[in-house]
């Protein structure tokens, strides 16, 4: 109730107050966060299971699925190639002093590959495709949501998990391993062209080493990796955007969340994976 | 109760409770809409009257009570249960909702692509229903060129493409100028006296509901013409019955129907009526 002075009224202050909140105390705060945390995991869980159940059963929206297909694989070539090439060429301008050094620049071919095939290649590839399609779903469909189009896809009775998430997850884990691939060779392509401008390295002595020097092991990480990073980075940027609270506003916050989740979610992961494969590799390969 | 006494029971609220963090919206709501009527919810802003509607759908599970709608158990059908029911309901939302990345023909025959109609006879079921909103016209357009009025226009042809027997509708002339708001009326009207729909209508005006309740469409006429001839009720075959439920606090103020509401001396009632 406002207490009225002269011609201004003033709110009564928080410590005359009888109807002040008690503070929260430091236990309750931390209490409330884990809840929140906890809540949150097990709703992306259910729509992360939801996505790979409805792949075994109908209906199914293929359309949608290759429709998402060009936007998130072919959208994304550009940038990848792009980066894949200057990536490749940084790694032999770094190492290159160093090999020269000991007289070694043939092994420039052996650690660009190595480099590039198990690590850099899907990580990079990772993250610009979470900052541009994780940003992009969360945004299309935090939009959707907050003007009740996903509403009225449910009022005639599609499932939004189907016509919705399905397909972008689907569709991300069947081009990331194919952009990480394009980016790798095109990797290789900028290392040589560094290494044959600097170095003076004959190219069957670069392409040759290269190839060489990548075991079986090494694919199955390189190309395995995307697979799971593309699986993150699409169910994170549709749960995001399904639960997007706050109007437009929400949605912005929703895109930035998005990105930053899934990115740290695939560096995280990079590093369980990596160890993972290198113990696989010295079982099976 | 109900204005409409001897029809059958289409949509049924019982008790209903619905929350969120802030505290219950709805509180033990209870009415029933019968066949062929037009029930409208009045009330102001934040008096739950799209909650309502969505809880009518399904989109939407009551935190106690129980919804019926069409005989089924809205209130405790899984979702994949009331996708299947939803095929039974039309639902106009308040800003239209149409889907902006498709042109208002594939807007309108999203509901008949999904249910896997013949595209040999999706144009022409589309074309119809764009023809009884007259926005024929519109149908190679993007939402985005359309404007206020004729985006709510295209919702109700998407919501009544498949003929559903009930169609909700939330604020349909929410935001509009007075003659687009008419228009809007007159396709609600037509839509109720040529395919005899049961609907709800939330809206925070009453002229609106008073329209309905004193207007129909004759279509041997093609024209909305006054419900009463000569002083006497219109005995048509499609009932005009439009009753009046206002909500206030989350619970059920009044219901009853246009005498009562314009006879009844309640200041808050009256407040609606300036």
């Amino acid at each position: 109730m406002p207490v009225v002075i002269g011609d201004s009224p003033v709110f009564m202050s928080a410590a005359n107050s009888n109807l002040t909140a008690p503070a929260p105390s430091v236990s309750g705060w931390f209490v409330g966060v884990l809840k929140r945390i906890v809540l949150e995991v097990q709703q992306y869980s259910g729509l992360a299971a939801r996505s790979l159940r409805n792949v075994f059963s109908g209906p199914h929206y293929f359309a949608d699925t290759l429709e998402q297909m060009d936007i998130i694989g072919v959208g994304s070539m550009p940038i990848v190639l792009l980066t894949g090439f200057f990536i490749g060429a940084v790694m032999v301008l770094q190492t290159a002093a160093q090999f020269t050094r000991f007289g070694q620049t043939s092994l420039t071919g052996d650690v660009v590959a190595i480099a590039l095939v198990r690590e850099l290649g899907p990580t990079i590839s990772g993250l610009l495709v979470a900052g541009r399609c994780a940003s992009g779903i969360a945004s299309e469909l935090g939009s959707m949501l907050v003007t009740e189009q996903v509403d009225a896809m449910r009022a005639m009775g599609t499932d939004p998990s189907r016509k919705l998430v399905t397909p972008r997850v689907v569709a991300t884990v069947l081009m990331m391993p194919l952009l990480t691939a394009m980016a790798d060779l095109v990797g290789l392509v900028g290392g040589y062209t560094v290494s044959a401008l600097t170095l003076r390295l004959g190219a069957v002595e670069f392409w040759t080493r290269a190839i060489d020097a990548l075991e079986l092991g090494d694919l199955m990480q390189g190309l395995s990796k995307p697979i799971v990073f593309g699986f993150i980075l699409s169910t994170v940027g549709c749960y995001k955007g399904l639960n997007v609270r706050g109007g437009t506003q929400g949605v912005g916050r929703a895109t930035t969340q998005a990105v930053v989740v899934s990115s740290v979610l695939i560096i995280v992961t990079n590093l369980f994976l990596t160890r993972l494969a290198l113990f696989l590799a010295g079982k099976i390969f | 109760m109900s204005g409409h006494e001897s029809g059958e029971i289409v949509i049924s609220f019982e008790g209903v409770t619905l929350g969120f963090d802030e505290g219950d919206i709805l509180r033990r709501v209870s009415f029933s809409v019968a066949r062929q009527e037009t029930k409208v919810l009045v009330g102001e802003t934040g008096a739950g009257k799209t909650l309502a509607l969505k809880l009518a759908a399904g989109l939407l599970r009551p935190d106690a009570g129980r919804v019926e709608v069409l005989g089924h158990n809205v209130s405790g059908m899984s979702e994949s249960e009331l996708l299947g029911f939803r095929q039974k309901i039309g639902f106009v939302f308040q800003e239209g909702a149409l889907f902006d990345s498709l042109a208002v023909e594939d807007n309108v025959a999203y509901r008949l692509r999904e249910d896997g109609v013949d595209e040999n006879e999706i144009e022409g079921r589309v074309r119809e229903a764009l023809r009884f909103v007259e926005m024929e016209h519109a149908i190679g357009l993007i939402p985005s060129e359309l404007s206020g009025g004729m985006r709510r226009r295209v919702s109700i042809a998407r919501a009544l493409v498949n003929r559903p027997p009930v169609v909700l509708y939330d604020s349909p002339t929410a935001g509009l100028d007075p003659v687009t708001a008419q228009t809007i009326i007159t396709l609600i009207l037509r839509l109720r006296d040529t395919y005899g729909v049961t609907a709800l209508l939330a809206t925070h005006r009453l002229q609106d509901a008073f329209a309905l309740a004193n207007f129909r469409f004759d279509p041997a006429a093609n024209r909305v013409v006054p419900a009463k001839q000569n002083g006497r009720p219109w005995a048509g075959s499609v009932s005009a019955a439009t009753s009046f439920l206002v909500l206030r606090d989350g619970s059920v103020y009044f219901e009853g129907d246009q005498r009562a509401v314009l006879q009844s001396p309640d200041p808050y009632l009256k407040r609606f009526l300036v």
